[in-house]
Order: structure tokens, then sequence, then C-alpha cells
């Protein structure tokens, strides 16, 4: 199956311009809100304005005779749409406690955001309207807004669970009972750090949007929604709604970007689904940006305590890690599972022994639930583990790249078995690192920092760097199994050749941005020998895709391309079997390249893909037994996850007046295997970096002590725009997967994964000299002032 | 993003925008380039019940030699201050600000009249034309009368002008060659500044005036003075918060603020002296 020599690709590898981008831009593409719904009724929600209280009453009686007011719901008068509370599908322990979640409140509010009454009226304006009339008494109950300070469960959120912990995930792997221990005692070095990984608000371009279409008189039932999963939702929304599935379809129409925030089953797609069966009309919903700030999940929200020991020449023996994660006032689709899908990594890129001792805490507090956002754990873990070398390097006091190269995982090693039980793929850490070193000229910024960064600097040069490990290609559907997930990890493909030799590709993924509809086609394209112009792909759709598990966790190519690529090679095999019957030789005898089938040593004796693809459509005359038609359909479920790596780099300079922080070079090395599209890879690099890097330095969801969300618009939350992110400066290494036929590996999250504690170590690197080891994130320019100002003090 | 019901006319003179403004009162809202209105009507902060669009008046849009002043009507868009070869040449620190309001479609859209009757102390361009001592006209239904910018800023969103008035024209002093310094420091290009410092400096005066030090745009008198006396600009910028009173949000505490005052008029001083 392995496939390392890429050079007979022909198709795959070149860099080509996506052929979805000349409707997006023109703006031909439709979105969810765009759909014409004659007819329709449109929902407004209104939404607590408590984090934490009673509902006491509800007055709707003003709303309800507000003009254009179809109808309003309180939670409780809707309580009787519910077959079931809304879904978890990830209940990491047996003993994970989860409270009951519906799509609106009924008795109390447990975030500001959460949904207490929907209005229907004829227009938005109309619904929206509507909300100011409504009156309700809320009996004001103190709010949890401190993870850390939520586990003494002196104010629990949900009494019925007596206790605001959810669970506690544990991963102790000792050679010897008690060797983590014995490290951390015998170590010549160890550092323990504490590490904050801010909430981020996930901003999607396209806020999110629903529209339920009814069939009053045979009970189907079509979901448009801005989602990145219509696949589970259709299985999620009949379970939860009580609807036969059958009845069920769900279309994803273009969707404008997610990062994990759309990977979920939302309130707002219940609430359009009960109301539209229940007034037989459509029922839409679209999402204001201030609503999208605190209705749809946030990232990250981890305290993480990190220990390290290491011997002398600074090898790891240890590693100890203490994550409290904030799982917000409920659990969404897979909020439990961000911190477990990190689990794994807080050893990074290092060959560790058989010591390793981690622990999570999922922890309620009264703030919008946190689920899967751009990397979904293993930012968090990459950032700490590199931080945490960082922070060994400077108390050994040697170079941090020395240090990291002393640790990789060696070329050799891979395969490599590592201490979890799992095995990496493929590697190359210190050509990827020295790399990036080259780019970024690591020894002439050295130097060049030797002679700037002098006592009194005004400006200080930093550089800073991560070597990280990607775990995705969401997943091995038995490795999901052992991890107590609710579903498998395969993928489903269909190709079709139609009787003019022209293709559908259907998909199980779902893209919303990445450009499948490119790289499928360029997939099926290389395997068929068809051009890809006469290849379209289908997906988004489960009445035109029914079989799929969507696009999260840069699963979609390592993936759902490799499950195209399989039912290529079923179509392929029947079409030689039609081929043999034409030539009348064996099948065996045949080769197949470029598109036409030609008998080995007489290549005169050959037949095109096209006549293959009429004939088996007239099916005049073929192999006796053949089905007519040439069409396969081919389910993957991947041996192992992919593991992509690199090493990123950021040189910089901090204003020591301000605080302010100056990008002058971003180098981005990455690993994915052999390219499909090198420059959408390139683009994904892009996008992933700005996403880290506006962690590191710009986005904050800041709440107040009373759980008020302070960032509600994009004047407040900090979104980077493209004049004030530096030009990344991208190269890769490839080192082919051998676990799937293509040489993929995924590319969506690595970015994120790899920049977010590239710049901080950035920042920290060009600040040690004066006294700062520890920059909390975003290094905004007041922080970044307020860390020099009490290092000042501190010397 | 829904902004709550509200009528809309529209004015084809300043005297019929005037009279329509008189006609409703408190519940009217000029509407221009709608940069700073739009977003608050959107997030229902702003509800008026009656827009006044006098975005199409045509004779309010021009920017003219005064003599010793540049006069620029009201509805003159930040990009054509930004990009006018006069105000280049005769106050080329109101140009400058003007290319730092917002972003290019900001700037296309919003006006010079707009952004200083909506007295946002945290705009670019009432600072600026205060440090360079403008006089701004405004017209009621008895006729004109002239503000200097020194008397026009009253609090938080709040100008001197009275409900029945309208902003029809700005008067800037030309700056006769005086060297000048802009500093915006903020997080995103695009944002409002945290703090920001507009200053100019001859040989015998100087206007310095700060952005988000306080309710108002704040002028520096304290620095002015302190050069005029002959202190070092070092030494006259640690007097650059002695007028503000700077207020806490997420980007910086007040302390910060006063701070990044004293840094950035030094720095926009160092320029006006080099």
């Amino acid at each position: 199956m392995t496939m390392t020599d890429n050079r007979q690709n022909t198709v795959i590898g070149t860099r080509q311009l996506r052929r979805e981008d000349p409707a997006l831009l023109t703006g031909e593409a439709k979105f969810t809100n765009d759909l014409n719904l004659p007819g329709a009724l449109h929902l407004s929600i209104l939404r607590s304005p408590h984090a934490h209280a009673k509902i006491v009453s509800i007055n709707t009686a003003a709303a309800k005779s507000s003009p254009g007011v179809v109808a309003v719901y309180t939670g409780a008068e809707l309580q009787s749409q519910w077959a079931g509370p809304m879904p978890c599908a990830w209940p990491v322990t047996a003993d994970m406690k989860n409270p009951p979640h519906f799509p609106l409140a009924a008795n109390k509010v447990c975030y500001v955001g959460d949904g207490v009454v929907a209005v229907l009226a004829t227009s938005e304006s109309a619904s929206r309207d509507a909300l100011d009339l409504i009156e309700v008494q809320y009996t004001v109950l103190k709010a949890v807004v401190d993870v850390e300070e939520a586990l003494s469960d002196a104010n629990i959120i949900h009494e019925d669970l007596g206790t605001n912990k959810s669970y506690t995930w544990n991963l102790k792997i000792e050679a010897t009972e008690g060797c983590v221990e014995e490290a951390f005692q015998n170590a010549a070095f160890k550092v323990s750090e504490r590490y904050v990984q801010q909430r981020l608000l996930p901003m999607a371009m396209e806020p999110r949007a629903v529209a339920a279409v009814p069939q009053p008189f045979g009970g189907d039932i079509t979901l448009y929604s801005s989602t990145q999963i219509p696949h589970i939702l259709k299985v999620m929304a009949a379970l939860t709604l009580g609807i036969p599935e059958q009845q069920v379809r769900v279309i994803a129409p273009s969707v404008g970007g997610g990062f994990g925030s759309k990977l979920d089953v939302y309130a707002e797609e219940l609430l359009c689904m009960a109301l539209a069966r229940k007034h037989g009309l459509p029922v839409r919903w679209v999402e204001e940006r201030s609503e999208n700030s605190m209705a749809t999940i946030h990232g990250r929200g981890q305290v993480q305590y990190v220990e390290l020991a290491a011997d002398k020449g600074g090898k790891l023996t240890a590693v100890r890690v203490r994550i409290k994660a904030d799982m917000g006032a409920y659990l969404q689709l897979v909020t439990p599972g961000v911190p477990i899908l990190g689990a794994f990594l807080y050893a990074g890129v290092y060959d560790i022994p058989h010591a390793y001792d981690f622990s999570c805490d999922g922890i309620f507090t009264t703030l919008t639930p946190t689920d899967a956002y751009r990397g979904a754990g293993r930012p968090e873990a990459t950032y700490a583990i590199e931080s945490a070398m960082d922070a060994l390097a400077r108390e050994m006091n040697i170079d941090p790249l020395e240090l990291r190269k002393r640790n990789f995982i060696q070329k050799e090693q891979f395969p490599y078995l590592a201490f979890s039980g799992l095995t990496y793929d493929s590697g190359d850490h210190l050509q990827a690192a020295e790399k990036a070193a080259g780019l970024a000229d690591y020894v002439g910024i050295r130097a060049q920092q030797a002679k700037q960064n002098v006592p009194g600097a005004k400006k200080r040069l930093g550089i800073g760097m991560s070597s990280y490990f990607e775990m995705c290609g969401l997943a091995p559907s038995r490795v999901l199994a052992s991890l107590n997930y609710g579903a498998g990890g395969w993928e489903a493909a269909t190709v079709r050749v139609l009787p003019t030799c022209k293709v559908q590709v259907v998909t199980g993924t779902s893209p919303h941005g990445q450009g499948h509809e490119t790289s499928w086609a360029m997939i099926a394209s290389e395997k068929l020998g068809i051009p890809q112009e006469d290849i379209d792909v289908l997906h988004s759709d489960t009445a035109i895709s029914p079989l799929g598990l969507d696009t999260y966790g840069s699963r979609s190519l390592p993936v759902g391309g490799v499950a195209i690529a399989g039912a290529c090679d079923k179509v392929i095999d029947k079409a030689r079997l039609i081929a043999a019957h034409q030539l009348e030789c064996s099948a065996d005898d045949l080769e197949f390249a470029g598109g036409v089938f030609s008998v080995k040593g007489s290549p005169d004796r050959a037949v095109p893909m096209a006549a293959i693809a009429f004939a088996a459509f007239t099916a005049h005359n073929l192999p006796d037994g053949l089905e007519p038609n040439l069409e396969a359909q081919y389910t993957y479920d991947p041996p192992n996850f992919s593991w992509p790596f690199g090493t990123h780099m950021c040189v910089l300079e901090v204003d020591t007046e301000t605080g302010q922080i100056e990008i002058l070079k971003y180098v981005a090395v990455d690993d994915c295997g052999v390219q499909i599209n090198p420059l959408i890879v390139e683009g994904q690099v892009h996008g992933g970096v700005i996403q880290g890097l506006a962690q590191a330095l710009f986005e904050e969801a800041v709440y107040d002590t009373d759980g008020n969300l302070k960032t509600t618009t994009l004047a407040e939350y900090l979104v980077p725009a493209a004049s004030d992110v530096p030009s990344i400066t991208t190269a890769h290494t490839v080192t082919p997967s051998p676990t799937n036929q293509l040489g993929v590996k995924g590319i969506g999250e690595a970015g994120t994964i790899g920049a977010a504690s590239t710049v901080i170590n950035a920042v920290v690197d060009a600040l040690s000299g004066v006294g700062v080891t520890y920059m909390p994130m975003p290094a905004s320019p007041q922080n970044v002032w307020r860390a020099i100002q009490s290092a000042a003090k501190a010397m | 993003m829904i902004p709550a019901a509200f009528d809309y006319k529209r004015a084809s003179s300043a005297a019929e925008a005037i009279s329509l403004v008189g006609q409703y009162g408190d519940d009217a809202k000029f509407l221009a380039g709608g940069h700073s209105l739009l977003p608050l009507m959107k997030l229902r902060l702003a509800q008026p019940a009656m827009l006044i669009d006098i975005g199409r008046i045509k004779d309010l849009s021009y920017i003219k030699d005064g003599g010793d002043h540049i006069a620029i009507g009201a509805l003159t868009r930040h990009m054509d201050v930004e990009k006018s070869a006069l105000v280049l040449k005769e106050v080329p620190l109101l140009a400058h600000a003007a290319g730092h309001v917002g972003d290019a479609q900001v700037r296309h859209r919003g006006t010079i009249g707009g952004s200083l009757a909506h007295a946002d102390s945290a705009s670019d361009l009432p600072a600026t034309t205060l440090a360079l001592g403008a006089t701004y006209v405004a017209q009621g239904p008895k006729g004109e009368r002239l503000i200097a910018a020194a008397d026009f800023y009253k609090g938080f969103l709040e100008s001197a002008l009275k409900p029945d008035e309208m902003l029809t024209e700005i008067r800037v002093p030309k700056m006769n060659g005086a060297k000048w310094g802009f500093e915006k420091f903020n997080r995103r290009a695009q944002d409002w500044a945290i703090v920001g410092v507009a200053a100019w400096r001859n040989k015998d005066a100087s206007g310095v005036a700060l952005v988000n030090m306080g309710s108002t745009p704040i002028l520096a008198t304290s620095v002015s003075a302190a050069l005029k006396s002959g202190a070092s600009v070092a030494d006259a910028a640690e007097l650059a918060s002695a007028e503000a009173e700077p207020q806490s949000d997420l980007n910086a505490s007040s302390e910060y603020r006063v701070h990044l005052a004293k840094v950035l008029v030094r720095r926009a001083l160092e320029k006006a002296s080099a």
C-alpha cells in the first residue's frame, strides 16, 4: 500500500487555483441565509443577560401582539418537543457528569447567552423587535467564572450533580510503579510551569444560519445549516427530536468557515426543526455577530500545570501534567473530549521513557460551553510542552534549539511506538528544525541579539520556536472506541463514471472553505486518468451523499481523500474486467495508465476508459455476471492517525517602552507527507499560523467577575486583519505517511498548533534578559509592559 | 445587527436639514457617512426615530484656501482630506491623521464633519483639529456661529452643537511650515487609538492634543507651556497627562495610558523638533 515514490504523479503535487473560488468571490455561491424560502418564519431568541440565575417569570403577552409575530415560546412550553436532551457524543469516563441540556432553558440560565424565549415572526426585523417586549424576571445567583475556583464547589451550578466537576481523566504510563515520582526526585533539572489557555471566540466569516423546511404531509424535513457535520447532525437531530432518521435530510450549502465551531449540534438547529414541524412552515434563523460571540461554542479555556524532569544532559526523563479544563455551562457535542485529544501529546516530538502522568479535570463554569476549535486539545498540549522546553533550556542555560535536538525522536526510530501505545507513523524532526533554523537565520539572529539586547535597549530582539507533532486524521474507529467516543472514524466515497466518461465523486467529507472539490478531483483525476474538468465532487447533502462522518480534526484528506482513492481502485478493477472482456485477454495481462487499458507488451491493443464507461452503461456486452454501470463505493477506516509535524520559528522585536511587538519574520516548516495541491497546503498553513498568532497576541474572550462577556463585537474581540500579521515564509519537508496509499497527512490544524508557542517563546526570549520568564496570552502591549515592569521590580 | 425601526428623510440642503431637525427634535439624528451612527444603531445602543440623511447635500463637500486657513466642508470624506494637495501642503498633520482613520472603506464613506460632530475622544480627528486650533462653523435656524475646537467638546460623545444645529465647515489654520508628529498606538491598524497624539511645533509655539485620554479630546496645555518656557522635549513630555483623565478599558488601564501618553508625546515632539 505504501507509496513513497511521488514522482510519477502528474496531477497530484501541482499548484492549482481552487475551482470553488470564482463562485465564492463573485457572490454566486449560496449560503444558508441566501436561500429563498417563500413563507418562511423567522426565529429570534431572547438570551439570558445573566451568567447564573433562576427564571422566576416570563411575560410574553406584549411580544405576542407585536406586529408580524406568529408565536412566542418559553423553554417550558417547548419541553414536550424533545425526545431527549441535546447530545454529547463523548462521555470520556464512565462516571462523567452531564447535566441535561435543552435548546431553551426552562428553570434556570447558566451562562450569558443561554436561550430563554423563542419568537417566530413573518420577518427577521419583526422577530427581533419583539424580543425587546419580553419581560423576564430572574433571581440572580453567583456566577462561577474561574475554572479553578469552580472546583471548590462553593457555588454549584447544576444542583442535581452535586459538584462542578464533570470528570477526571487519567493517563498514567509507568515502566515501573512510581517511576515518574522517582524521575522527578532524581532529576538533574526540572521545571514546573503554569500556563493559561485563554478562551477564544471562533469567528467564522459566515455566522451560523439555519433553515428547516418541512413537508407536512409526508413528515419529512430538510434542514439547511451552516454546519461542518451534516451527517452527524442528521443522526443527532433525529434522535433528539424523535423523528425517524430516514425522514431527515440535512444539507450544508456553501459554508463560510467553521474552525470546529460548526462541529456541533446546536439549539437553533433543533428549534428550527421543531417549530417548522409544529407550524408546517419553513423556519429560519441567522446569528447576529454579537450573538455569535456568546451562543456559539468557545475554544480553549484550560489551565495547565506542566512539569518536566531531565537528566544532566537535558534528556527528558518524565512528564507530569495536570489540566483544569473549562467545559462552560454544559457539555456540547465533544466538549469533554477536547483536552483528551491533546492528552497524548504533552511529550511533544521527544523521545521519552515510559514515565508520563497526565490527568485532566473537566469543570463546569457559568460561561458559554467550550468545544473543538482549530486543533482542539493539540495546540494547548503543544503550547505547554514547547513553552516548558524553553523554560528547561533557560533553567539549564543552554540553547533551546540544542535542547530540542538532544530530545527529538530520530528519523530512524519511525514508525515509533510511543509510551502511550500509539504509533507515530513517520517523521524527521531534526530535518524540519534545521530547515527552519536556516530560513530564520537562527545563528545570525543569536549573534545580532547579543549586540542588540544590551541593558536599557529600547528594542529587544527575540527568536522563538516550536517543534510540533499533530495527532490528526480522526481516526481509527477502534481507537476511538477505546476513548469512549460515540462514533467511528471511517470515511466513505463513491466514484461514479457516467456514460460519457464524466465522473461524479461523492464524498462524506463536508468542506467549509478547505477546497475539497479541487483536491478530490485531483485525486480522482490522478487515479482514473480522466481530466479534472470532467470530474465533479458532490458533498454536504445527506440525500446525495448518505454515508459520511464529515470534516474536522484534519481528517478529510487522510481519511476521506484516501477513501476516494480506494473507490477509484474499485472502479479501475471493474473497468479492467470489462477491458479484458473487450480485448479478449486476461485481466492480469492489462496495464492501466493515462486512462487507457492496454495489453502488456502490445500497446496497440488498448481500450480507453471512455469506451469502457459507455459499454458499462449500455451493458450490451459485459462479462457474464458483471453488474452494469461503472461505479464503486468504498469506506476507509484508517489504521492509524496521521502525524504531521514541523518546526516554526518567529523573530520579533519588543518595544520595551510601550510593550508593542513587531514580528520581523515568521518561518513555518511543515511536513504533511505527500501534498495533493501545494497551493492549498500553503493557504492552510497561512490561515492556521495566523489563527495561532491571534491567540498569542490578539484574541481573548474577556469575562468580568459576574460572568458578563466583555468582547461581544469585533471592536473588542481583536481578530487580526491582514495589516496586522506578518508575511509568512512557508517551507516543507515531505515524509510520506506509510499508512495510506496516498502518503498523505492532514494540514488544516498544523499551523495553529505550531504558532502560539512559537510567538510567545520569541517574546519571552526577547525579554529574558530583563528578567521576564513568563508571558500570559495574549501578549498585548499592556501585558508585555506589565511583565517588564514587574520583572524590573523583582530584580 | 438589526436596528430598531426608524423613519428616514433626505435633505437636499443644509437649510432643509436644519428645518427637518427642528421639526423632529431630539428623536432625529443626522446621517452623513454613517460610520459612527449605524454601528450603534445595529447594536440598538442608538435608536433614533428619524434619520435625516445629509449625505447627498452637494455643496458641503469641498476643500478651499481661506487665506490664513483651509476651509473644509463638513461632508468631505476622510479620503479626500488625506489626498488633498492643498491639505497636504498647508495642514500636513491633518492629511496624515485623516489617513489613519479606520480602514480604506471607512475613509471613503466617513466624513470629517461626522467624525467631529460625533465627538468621540477616541477618534483621531477631534484631537488633531484641536491641536491645530481649528474653528468649526455651525449652522442653525438663525444662521451661522463659530465655535473654537477648544470650546466644542463637552463630554463623552457630547458637543457644543445645539440639537437644531449642523456642523457645516471646519477651518484649520495653515501650519506655515511648522513641523509635526502624529502617534497612533493601537493593537490593530484599523482600531481606534488606545492613546494617540497629534503635535506640531514652530519656534514660538506648539500644539499637542491627546486621543482617548479622557471623555473628550485633551489639549495638553502643560506640555506646550513647558516647551515655551524652554523645557526639553523629554521633560515636557512628562507633563503629557496633566490635563487628562484617562479611563481604563480592555486594552489599557488608566495607569498604562498615562505611561503611553508620556512616551508618545515625547516621540511626536521629537518628530516635530527634528
